[in-house]
């Protein structure tokens, strides 16, 4: 107990120092702490080591003993918690969570070496701007499948399952809708032959085939479910998804990790663009998914059910 | 100059007027139909191609066989599945096999993959057709516009394979104006059945069950779309009116047209056991044919409208039972997707682009030795293993030849039963002719044969297209010969006609 309790006044000195220290914006994470009595090169390499760990999305905290002690560490010392916080802001990163269900969960800032780049993705996409789209789409696709109402991205509790084929019918789904709405206003979506950016984004999904033969037997890249497979396989390797099963195409799970990812990063950063782009979807917390205006029933036999958009 | 309609074909550009083009109405119609003028480029195209081929290909009528195979894949979309590759070129076969008999077979199949693939349009990325046409805007703009369609495409099937589907534009090229309601065009053409088959024209008939059949694909296909949307999300589906009034009407028009096909399965059974004339009584029995493969159909959309009731419970106790949260979170599709959708691909970009840059997660950087990046350019590439590992010799072990009759026999017996088909032969000559040229031995054989032709295998040999086919008939004369007891058959050779029902065969696919 006395020991304890010597430690954590260490410790809280050290948090002052740690503040001072980010306040400065010179944080130097790798380097040997500096001569102070509380922080200690082992105390920094301790830090180090966990964002390492966050570094390796697959690994769950419930599996490795040195990950859940860490973490424990991080939850109950504040001092540690700030040393580890600006290791992860030295190298770029932006932490989450630190949770033992979610692990160390930290995500690549935008000019971080560690970020991922459209270009990097997809041949196709860095050159073809149809690809580019559609792939970004992709992505934005198997979220919204992942959690389909609002109350599920805001649940901790919550775990979405998708699989390949479901997502990508889901996003015909929304363009036929859009196909139906247009043909319904006597508009022509043709798009004009010299102006192939201003396509309405919904047609170039729509346009592209679903599936395809290949002479061995894999899926068709350039198709939309080679597409969506392709989103999926990598989010599966950023430790977002699980793959449990091969039917659809093959269906997933969600971690913690995307969900926090999707709610805390991506989702407003897209939210914020489509802001900028003068579209301002105005919510009230309900779920948009939901069943069409009284008179409107005729196109539920003319067509799926789903997704209407009020 | 002579058409009285002259002047109104003058275009109104030319007339003096403050209008400069024609207004956006009339030309909406003329996109329509240049666009149905689009969907049967392609078939065109294939006949017009089909000179470029390295071989002599201009025998074969390209669009024809593309026709057939849009009807076959049609014919073989179901609730989960569409129409399987290899099954669709074989069963092109004999049509094109009946252009050119001639030809080997190598080259039909070559033929029939290619007209299938060429309504895939393999070579292009979206595996689609463009046509450009042009129409005047709403401010008199002349603007030229893309036009992308799909005649046959690929769906994931089962266990992950490729199947292929017809879409809306090719059934409507198929079929005609099919862009008409499901429901009331499918009772058309069941009264027009019932009507026809009263006065007896079962040719017409026919046309109309098969085009009946087209429309029940049509219609459960239409079905099968709404269901799986609703196993998405149970809230976007009006379960209080909408669905459960929209099952039961499918129900009832079920049960509906259940009852009355089998009516007419039973007015057309009668006809083809009355009918007198053997051209009549086969086409009625198609006809049932069709008509059961109908009823096959609505007993599954049946069995599938069943399901939805305990899905949505499910469903809405995963969903709806859930305890709520202390905040809500951002709607996803409904504050993303859906007004993402309708934007300029363009502007839709950048919105997905900042998604994808922060909704990717992290990637490790590889970092690169000297020494190891040296090592890496000069490993040569790992082929890719397309036929996995090495199969073993097997061994074989020469089976002891043990038939009863050399190949000698059965050739000697055979030219003996090589009959004139207006000649036909008692048993006990052929016997006696078997002794004399071969002994006991090919006598036997020959008596086998013969009673094996009593009953012809007809159906094999109508499948298989053949010419010649051997029977025997009892006509009541016993046999007195030594060896051998019972009737004398007469043995004689039918003359089939093989182009005709190669003919009815294609006809029957």
């Amino acid at each position: 107990m006395s020991d304890n309790a010597v430690q954590h006044t260490a410790y809280s000195e050290h948090a002052e120092y740690a503040d001072a220290w980010s306040e400065q914006e010179s944080p130097r994470p790798q380097a040997p702490a500096p001569a102070h009595a509380a922080v200690t090169p082992a105390d920094a390499a301790d830090a180090a080591r966990l964002v390492s760990f966050g570094l390796q999305p697959k690994l769950l905290p419930a599996r490795d003993a040195e990950y859940a002690e860490l973490l424990r560490r991080y939850r109950e010392d504040p001092a540690f918690a700030r040393l580890a916080d600006a290791v992860a802001t030295g190298l770029g990163l932006i932490v989450l969570e630190v949770s033992p269900r979610a692990g160390m969960a930290v995500t690549a800032g935008e000019d971080s070496v560690f970020a991922v780049r459209m270009g990097d993705y997809a041949r196709r996409a860095a050159t073809d701007s149809a690809d580019r789209f559609l792939h970004g789409l992709a992505h934005l696709a198997v979220a919204a499948m992942a959690f389909p109402r609002p109350e599920d991205l805001a649940d901790d509790a919550y775990i979405g399952r998708l699989t390949v084929n479901g997502v990508d019918s889901f996003v015909r789904q929304a363009c036929l809708r859009l196909e139906q709405r247009a043909e319904e206003e006597g508009e022509n979506t043709d798009p004009a032959s010299d102006a192939p950016g201003l396509e309405a984004a919904w047609r170039v999904w729509s346009r592209r085939s679903t599936t395809g033969a290949t002479k061995d037997a894999r899926r068709l890249a350039g198709s939309t479910t080679g597409i969506v497979a392709k989103a999926v396989a990598f989010l599966t390797d950023s430790g977002f998804l699980q793959r449990t099963g091969d039917e659809n195409g093959g269906s997933y799970r969600t971690t913690a990790r995307y969900q926090l990812q999707v709610r805390d990063m991506a989702g407003s950063a897209a939210l914020t663009e489509l802001l900028d782009l003068g579209i301002v979807p105005v919510s009230d917390g309900t779920a948009t998914l939901v069943p069409p205006p009284e008179g409107d029933d005729l196109d539920l036999v003319a067509d799926a059910g789903l997704p209407f958009h009020a | 100059m002579t058409s009285p309609a002259s002047t109104d074909l003058a275009p109104p550009q030319l007339s003096a007027g403050p209008r400069p083009a024609q207004g956006p109405a009339a030309d909406e119609g003329l996109a329509r139909r240049l666009r149905a003028l689009a969907c049967t480029a392609p078939l065109h195209d294939l006949d017009a191609r089909k000179a470029n081929l390295a071989g002599e290909y201009t025998v074969y009528a390209m669009a024809e066989v593309a026709l057939a195979a849009i009807d076959l894949v049609t014919l073989h979309m179901d609730f989960d599945t569409g129409a399987d590759h290899d099954q669709v070129v074989a069963r092109l076969l004999p049509r094109v096999a009946a252009q050119a008999p001639d030809r080997p077979a190598a080259e039909h199949e070559r033929v029939a993959r290619w007209v299938l693939e060429n309504l895939i349009n393999v070579g292009s990325v979206d595996r689609g057709f463009r046509a450009v046409y042009g129409t005047f805007g709403t401010d008199g703009v002349y603007v030229r516009r893309d036009y992308d369609f799909k005649l046959v495409e690929e769906v994931p099937g089962y266990g992950g394979a490729v199947c292929l589907r017809t879409t809306d534009e090719a059934v409507n090229v198929l079929v005609g104006a099919l862009d008409t309601d499901v429901t009331s065009a499918q009772i058309a053409a069941e009264v027009k059945l019932e009507v026809l088959i009263s006065r007896g024209r079962l040719a017409d008939a026919q046309l109309a069950a098969e085009q009946a059949r087209y429309r029940t694909v049509q219609y459960a296909e239409t079905l099968r779309r709404t269901l799986d949307a609703t196993r998405r999300n149970v809230r976007a589906v009006d379960w209080l009116n909408g669905v459960p009034d929209m099952i039961a009407e499918a129900l009832d028009h079920v049960a509906d047209r259940y009852r009355h096909e089998n009516a007419i399965l039973t007015n057309i059974r009668k006809a083809r056991d009355e009918a007198e004339e053997p051209e009549h009584k086969r086409r009625a029995a198609e006809l049932v044919d069709i008509v059961k493969d109908c009823i096959r159909r609505h007993t599954q959309l049946q069995s599938r409208l069943l399901e939805a009731g305990p899905l949505f419970r499910a469903e809405q106790d995963r969903q709806a039972f859930a305890s709520p949260t202390r905040y809500t979170g951002l709607d996803l599709y409904g504050q993303l997707v859906a007004p993402l959708l309708p934007l300029p691909v363009e502007r839709a970009t950048r919105v997905t682009d900042a998604f994808f840059a922060r909704g990717t997660g992290l990637r490790t950087p590889a970092s690169v030795r000297l020494g190891d990046l040296v090592d890496l350019l000069l490993t040569p590439p790992v082929e890719r293993e397309h036929l996995g590992a090495e199969m073993p010799e097997p061994e074989l072990i020469a089976t002891p030849d043990d038939s009863r009759f050399s190949e000698r026999q059965l050739a000697d017996a055979l030219a003996l039963l090589e009959l004139e088909h207006d000649a036909p032969r008692r048993l006990s000559g052929l016997l006696a002719d078997a002794r004399a040229a071969g002994g006991e031995d090919l006598a036997y054989l020959v008596a086998l044969l013969a009673v094996h032709a009593a009953s012809p295998p007809v159906g094999t040999a109508y499948r298989q297209g053949e010419e010649r086919l051997l029977f025997a008939v009892d006509d009541g004369t016993p046999l007195d010969d030594p060896g051998f007891g019972g009737a004398d058959l007469i043995v004689g050779t039918a003359l089939l006609d093989a182009v005709g029902m190669a003919a009815d065969r294609t006809e029957a696919t």
